[in-house]
């Protein structure tokens, strides 16, 4: 029996309304013996996608599972979430990202879709199996090396093309390597004076240059993870205005907290 | 992260009891302006003088003329008096006392009863005080932890033949065996009173002034 | 009374001042027979250095025992730290020792903050990372204010490698305070970003600013920086920045010489500068002394 009368909500933040759901499925009309919830003064929204978590099963148990990410997530109003491949072992095989994908199923509370590494072990050298990840159970379409920048421009632009043959986006980590060594936090003046290394915006935005013209050039589809920075927005902005296949991301904390929390050296903050 | 609040302020403190007037003055300027209206001067400046004069002449009486003997002032208010004790005997005997100043803070029984106290200058001429009679010179005399600490800070700098001391008051209230050589005036106290030496070069102008109300 | 002694941007005018002042009392008990003082009788120094830097390990060991202090020498290397301990268990472990004072090195910036944290003690930040190195730059004011007897209005260069240096942020923090006026000078690859935004002038040549200086200070180029393409050789940087006899000439009569050492003799300064009558740095050392037994002192020396 799933035939619910949800009354009173404002959906998408509209005018209330009663919605439907017959066998599970959003109906327009009235279910017969529906069980009525009342939710006036609730906003009722789609389940919404989080493109980027990271469940750390296998590998970092202790720290989080398939199961407990889920919970989470659908205690959220998540409906769905992409598993980042940095696990141990990384999900770089149709075998690794089978598992995440069947301890998702077993879970049952939400759509849990595996991302597949770009490159083998995510160390950036040489292409992981794609393809095989793709026609997997998984069906894996977005691949990331997330954690570790895809820094070779060659091996980027074979990604990008490769993935073109089953209509797969590469979600980048963007971070020029060689500008973040030893990088704790934001370069700017709060990390010049508390000697902290700092982490320049260019480092971002190199990469993401570098890439947007590389998605254009090969027409594939490119998605940057965890934007930070507000030249990088513009980079991105400029490629949609061209008609290039990119998309972005941003995080709650790279929005709403700044340098000066660092102060006083709670390594939380950086 | 820092303050020097400590030094500018102390709160009232049952231990000050232990203290000379030149540090209740140092510490606790609040009190004398308080005070004004009940004050009683004990000395005024031309008996302050006249006091003066006089121990400089016991001073010469007492060491052979000044032979081989340093003045050493005691900061606050021993410091200008070891140097007009000096000018004295300099005018009265043409003798050329070397003085200086012996800062005792570092050597206080109390300190970690309040909160950290700036240090004042420590001055040793260059005579230095090994085999010289050392005068030690101080406004007031009261528990004698003091001059106990002095004690202490010149067994630091040297051994001198003999060490004396001359103070401007005797306020009585000691609590260590300790007596002064010269004395300018013995003013018999109660502890609930305070003594304070004003001196020109520190206060402005000379007086011995006796105020209700106990030390600070 | 100063709790802590994290940054030299801790200490203002009046509490700075006191420091100098009370340095230069302690300054006579070291020139004198007995070099001691009872004044810290039964507290506890605690020296932890998690890097090896013996010169301002005995300098801080000097102060403390000369204030009759009991120190403790913890070095990281060869104990618990070695097998893993962290540094916040480490602290709780000094805690538990009754330390008064923790005197801290440490690689990583901001270790002396955290540990302020945890710990009812002072702390007293003896270098950590890039960040601050506060009582080097106190030592370096009592020097410059005892050769040259004042502080206000000096025109002070710090030359060299200012992006790494712990040693160039405690002072341009602490002159600014005392009134000094701080040029830094290096080649733009060893200037911190958002340098404009400290009150200093900057400037690329090391010509055009000596004849303007009271006090030029040389900070060392660390051998791990030779190879970073910071600059391009060694032999290039030294005759850009490096300070020798002709550079020398080209200050007023006046003017001294400081480093806070190490110094690497030939690369940022020349042998004969560095044992000229304007060198100050064996004075720096002598004074390094003074100036730790007062801020041990002013930290210790009055009621918990």
């Amino acid at each position: 029996m799933n035939n619910w009368i949800i009354s009173g909500a404002s959906v998408l933040g509209g005018e209330p309304a009663d919605i439907f759901v017959r066998d599970g499925v959003i109906a327009d009309s009235a279910p017969d013996s529906a069980q009525r919830l009342d939710a006036t003064g609730l906003i009722a929204l789609p389940g919404l996608v989080d493109l980027h978590t990271h469940l750390r099963e296998p590998g970092r148990e202790d720290a989080e599972t398939v199961e407990t990410g889920s919970r989470a997530a659908a205690l959220g109003g998540y409906t769905a979430v992409c598993a980042m491949a940095n696990t141990d072992p990384v999900a770089d095989t149709a075998g690794v990202v089978e598992q995440v994908w069947r301890l998702g199923k077993d879970a049952g509370l939400v759509d849990v879709q595996p991302i597949g590494a770009v490159t083998v072990g995510l160390a950036g050298e040489r292409l992981a199996e794609l393809g095989a990840m793709a026609t997997s159970a998984a069906r894996v379409r977005v691949f990331s090396d997330d954690g570790h920048c895809v820094h070779d421009p060659v091996l980027m632009r074979r990604a990008l093309e490769y993935v073109k043959a089953f209509d797969g986006v590469i979600a980048q980590h963007a971070e020029e390597p060689r500008l973040t060594v030893g990088a704790q936090m934001n370069e700017g003046d709060t990390s010049a004076r508390l000697g902290l290394a700092g982490w320049p915006a260019v480092a971002e935005e190199a990469i993401i240059a570098r890439d947007v013209l590389l998605a254009g050039h090969v027409n594939s589809r490119l998605h940057i993870c965890h934007v930070s920075t507000a030249g990088s927005v513009e980079l991105i902005r400029w490629a949609k205005s061209k008609g290039w296949r990119v998309t972005a991301e941003v995080t709650p904390h790279h929005l709403l907290l700044t340098d000066d929390l660092v102060e006083g050296y709670d390594p939380v903050f950086r | 992260m820092t303050s020097v609040s400590a030094l500018v302020a102390c709160p009232l403190d049952p231990q000050s009891f232990n203290e000379p007037s030149s540090e209740a003055e140092k510490e606790g300027q609040m009190v004398s302006a308080k005070n004004d209206l009940a004050e009683k001067t004990i000395l005024d400046a031309e008996a302050m003088a006249r006091t003066l004069d006089r121990i400089a002449h016991q001073i010469l009486e007492k060491t052979e003329g000044g032979a081989e003997t340093v003045l050493l002032g005691i900061p606050t208010r021993g410091a200008p008096l070891a140097r007009r004790l000096a000018d004295r005997v300099s005018t009265f005997a043409g003798v050329q006392v070397p003085v200086g100043t012996l800062d005792i803070t570092l050597y206080r029984d109390d300190l970690r009863l309040r909160g950290v106290r700036a240090l004042e200058h420590t001055d040793v001429p260059a005579t230095g005080v090994d085999d010289q009679r050392v005068i030690l010179v101080d406004d007031v005399l009261f528990s004698g932890r003091t001059v106990r600490a002095a004690l202490d800070a010149l067994k630091d700098l040297g051994r001198p033949s003999a060490v004396q001391l001359a103070v401007l008051v005797d306020r009585g209230h000691r609590q260590l065996p300790i007596r002064a050589d010269y004395v300018g005036k013995n003013i018999p106290t109660s502890l609930v009173e305070s003594v304070h030496v004003r001196l020109s070069e520190v206060d402005g102008a000379d007086a011995v002034v006796l105020t209700p109300g106990g030390e600070r | 009374m100063i709790e802590h002694l994290l940054s030299s941007s801790d200490l203002d005018l009046e509490t700075a001042t006191l420091v100098l002042d009370t340095a230069a009392e302690m300054a006579a008990v070291s020139g004198r027979e007995v070099k001691k003082l009872p004044t810290l009788r039964g507290r506890t120094v605690v020296n932890l250095f998690y890097e090896d830097s013996t010169r301002t390990r005995i300098s801080f060991e000097a102060a403390a025992k000369r204030l009759s202090a009991d120190v403790i020498n913890f070095a990281a290397k060869g104990s618990s730290v070695s097998k893993g301990e962290s540094l916040k268990d480490t602290a709780l472990t000094l805690q538990a020792m009754g330390a008064d004072a923790v005197v801290i090195r440490h690689p990583a910036s901001g270790a002396p903050h955290r540990l302020a944290g945890w710990i009812d003690g002072s702390v007293v930040n003896a270098g950590d990372g890039t960040h601050e190195h506060p009582t080097q730059a106190l030592l370096d004011a009592y020097t410059m204010r005892s050769r040259l007897g004042r502080l206000e209005g000096l025109r002070v260069a710090l030359v060299g490698d200012v992006l790494h240096s712990r040693v160039a942020r405690s002072n341009v923090w602490l002159l600014r305070t005392l009134g000094a006026e701080v040029t830094l000078v290096a080649p733009p690859t060893l200037l911190p970003v958002g340098v404009d935004s400290w009150p200093v002038q900057v400037s690329y040549d090391l010509d055009s600013v000596l004849p303007k200086l009271d006090v030029v200070m040389m900070l060392r180029v660390q051998r791990e920086r030779m190879n970073a393409s910071f600059f391009p050789s060694v032999r290039e940087y030294s005759r850009r920045y490096g300070l020798d006899a002709a550079r020398m000439g080209a200050l007023p009569e006046h003017a001294i010489v400081m480093h806070p050492g190490p110094m690497i003799r030939g690369m940022e300064i020349s042998p004969e500068v560095a044992d000229s009558t304007r060198s100050t740095i064996v004075e720096q050392v002598a004074n390094g002394v003074s100036v730790r037994m007062a801020v041990l002192y002013l930290m210790l020396g009055g009621m918990a």
